[in-house]
């Protein structure tokens, strides 16, 4: 061995130590409280474990049970659709605001903060506030689509075919802030000068949005739509105040029963296999976009 | 003829600058829209917890209540311990805080500033666990708790709040638009890495910490799932499942309800208000570099 190298894999072996020493406390918590949990609940999904006596392993038997449970199907349903409606309204009305907001527009900080107030304040206050707006007989909506002339206007969170809705709406005023800031950062990183070319070759705005707005911000609206499946997946806190999971079935998604089933009947090995369900279905999305993003994300 | 041909040509300017103005102004239409949509519920729920029950529900919507009825908020903050959840949330989300500042930023120093053939593949994996959804460990790190004994205390919330790997990306990000140069000087004159990471690293990060500390605190503050596993004494009980009492126990009273909402509401609001803009960078940084 050359004497360089030695002196090299020295120093390497000494930065390592160091390296490690400064992410001790992280590696231990990321090891106990995330990496052995991710495992030990997939382990759990194979077992019909209910937190006392042994845990027997009844192999995929829970995943099996899965395909033929009825309610189940609903849940996973009903996180489509949630995704299918909340993903796409969000993310639309925050790339319009941040475009507004972009240029040539006064009390921008203003605007900015009325968007961005909702997402910085508690859901659990946000949604009992929301329930009262929502009251179907005596709700500040309903009071004025009534004084509109629309004589019956939507049962709104107390209705089987309005609740999920009614959710949608409430969890993309509370979201719509955090992307239209994400689009804005965007949108601030085009430089100045390809506007001003495209003007000088006369450009109208609608080409100017098409072929430099738009491209530019591809990456942002990759990377929130993904960051925006994953998160109306995840919405947890405002079903649970306002509505339940009903009426009926109609608002449980898959994290309402996830949760019911493992703390509320304690059935932890289904609760886990429907955990690595909605994994599933995360990753494969997440891969379907990523796979997708060649075709139309401009790096 | 000149005159015809100055028209003609000035034409065009006259109709761009009409439109302009009319986008304009659809501009500005909507986007005030839109931000009073944001607004009122905020000034609905004010209003409500100053009124009188009777009051709330009437129609057309009187935004100003006839009589303030301050009363509402001492019944609040009388009728359950209000103020023993305020302080339990305080305390999660303040050692919370400063447990992820240093957990987070002596890692995202690890990772930006010191040279190891597997930091990017360990960086990486990290970044990839901000992608499993929190229901996958939430049963086996609820088991462990149980084990160590601390289900039904604040530091279960505590313990699992400190591991973010959201807060080691963020610091990383940052420390690597720090110039190496730097730390060479530092390394040259004899400081050790610890050294250089506490007396030079850390007092240039000021922006990046106060964007953690708010995001950190936020998240305690307002998180709901976690308490609603862990926390089973009403003593010690966060805002959060606090208000919950109102809205099983006390449905009748929406005026109570609201003024709950308010107080719970208030301090975020005050934070943000503090620190809006390292927030809204915070966010933008994060969110764009990912």
């Amino acid at each position: 061995m050359k004497p360089g190298k030695a002196v090299k894999s020295k120093a390497i072996r000494r930065n390592r130590i160091t390296a490690y020493t400064f992410l001790l406390p992280n590696i231990i918590g990321f090891l106990v409280f995330i990496f052995v949990p991710v495992i030990a609940s997939f382990c759990m999904s194979f077992t019909s474990w209910n937190g006392f006596g042994n845990i027997e392993f009844i192999g995929l038997d829970n995943y099996k049970q899965l395909l033929k449970d009825t309610n189940f199907k609903i849940s996973f349903i009903n996180s489509i659709l949630f995704m299918l409606i909340s993903v796409p309204i969000t993310l639309l009305i925050s790339v319009l605001i941040a475009i507004a907001l972009n240029r040539g527009i006064r009390f921008v900080k203003v605007f900015r903060t009325a968007v961005f107030l909702p997402y910085v304040t508690a859901t659990i206050a946000v949604a009992a506030v929301w329930q009262l707006i929502f009251n179907p007989s005596m709700g500040p909506i309903n009071g004025t689509l009534m004084k509109l002339g629309i004589d019956s206007p939507p049962g709104w969170l107390s209705s089987p075919s309005w609740a999920l809705i009614s959710v949608s709406i409430v969890y993309i005023w509370h979201s719509v802030g955090y992307y239209m800031i994400l689009f804005l950062a965007g949108l601030q990183n085009i430089p100045d000068y390809l506007y001003e070319a495209a003007e000088l070759d006369g450009a109208g705005p609608i080409t100017k949005f098409f072929h430099i707005t738009l491209p530019s911000l591809s990456p942002v609206l990759f990377f929130t739509t993904i960051i925006g499946v994953i998160n109306s997946f995840k919405v947890f806190d405002l079903i649970y105040v306002l509505t339940g999971g009903g009426p009926g079935r109609s608002t449980h998604v898959l994290v309402y029963d996830i949760y019911n089933t493992a703390f509320k009947q304690f059935e932890y090995g289904y609760a886990s296999a429907m955990a690595y369900v909605l994994f599933l279905v995360i990753l494969i999305i997440s891969i379907i976009q990523f796979s997708g993003q060649k075709k139309w994300v401009n790096y | 003829m000149n005159i015809a041909t100055e028209a003609q040509v000035y034409t065009p300017e006259v109709k761009k600058k009409k439109k302009f103005a009319v986008g304009q102004a659809i501009k500005y239409i909507v986007v005030i829209l839109v931000s009073l949509t944001m607004v009122l519920p905020f000034v609905w729920m004010l209003s409500a917890s100053l009124k009188l029950e009777t009051e709330i529900f009437g129609f057309p919507i009187k935004w100003i209540p006839e009589t303030f009825r301050w009363e509402n908020y001492k019944e609040v903050w009388t009728a359950v311990p209000f103020h023993i959840y305020y302080l339990n949330t305080l305390k999660i989300a303040v050692i919370t805080t400063i447990l992820v500042i240093i957990n987070s930023s002596l890692a995202g120093y690890a990772f930006a500033k010191i040279k190891f053939p597997e930091s990017n593949r360990l960086f990486f994996i990290y970044v990839a666990t901000m992608m499993i959804p929190y229901q996958v460990m939430m049963i086996p790190q609820f088991m462990l708790m149980k084990q160590l004994g601390l289900v039904n205390s604040h530091w279960a919330l505590i313990i699992l709040g400190a591991f973010n790997p959201f807060g080691v990306f963020l610091f990383r990000q940052f420390f690597l638009s720090i110039p190496d140069e730097l730390l060479e000087a530092a390394r040259i004159d004899g400081l050790s890495e610890f050294g250089i990471y506490w007396r030079i690293i850390l007092p240039l990060s000021k922006p990046a910490i106060a964007t953690l500390v708010i995001f950190s605190f936020m998240h305690s503050w307002n998180d709901f799932l976690g308490p609603l596993i862990y926390l089973t004494s009403d003593h010690l009980y966060t805002l959060q499942l606090g208000i919950q009492h109102f809205i099983t126990e006390y449905n009748t009273e929406y005026s109570l309800l609201m003024a709950a909402a308010v107080s719970a509401v208030v301090p975020t609001i005050i934070v943000y208000f503090l620190a809006q803009d390292h927030f809204i960078k915070g966010v933008a940084n994060t969110g764009i570099k990912g």
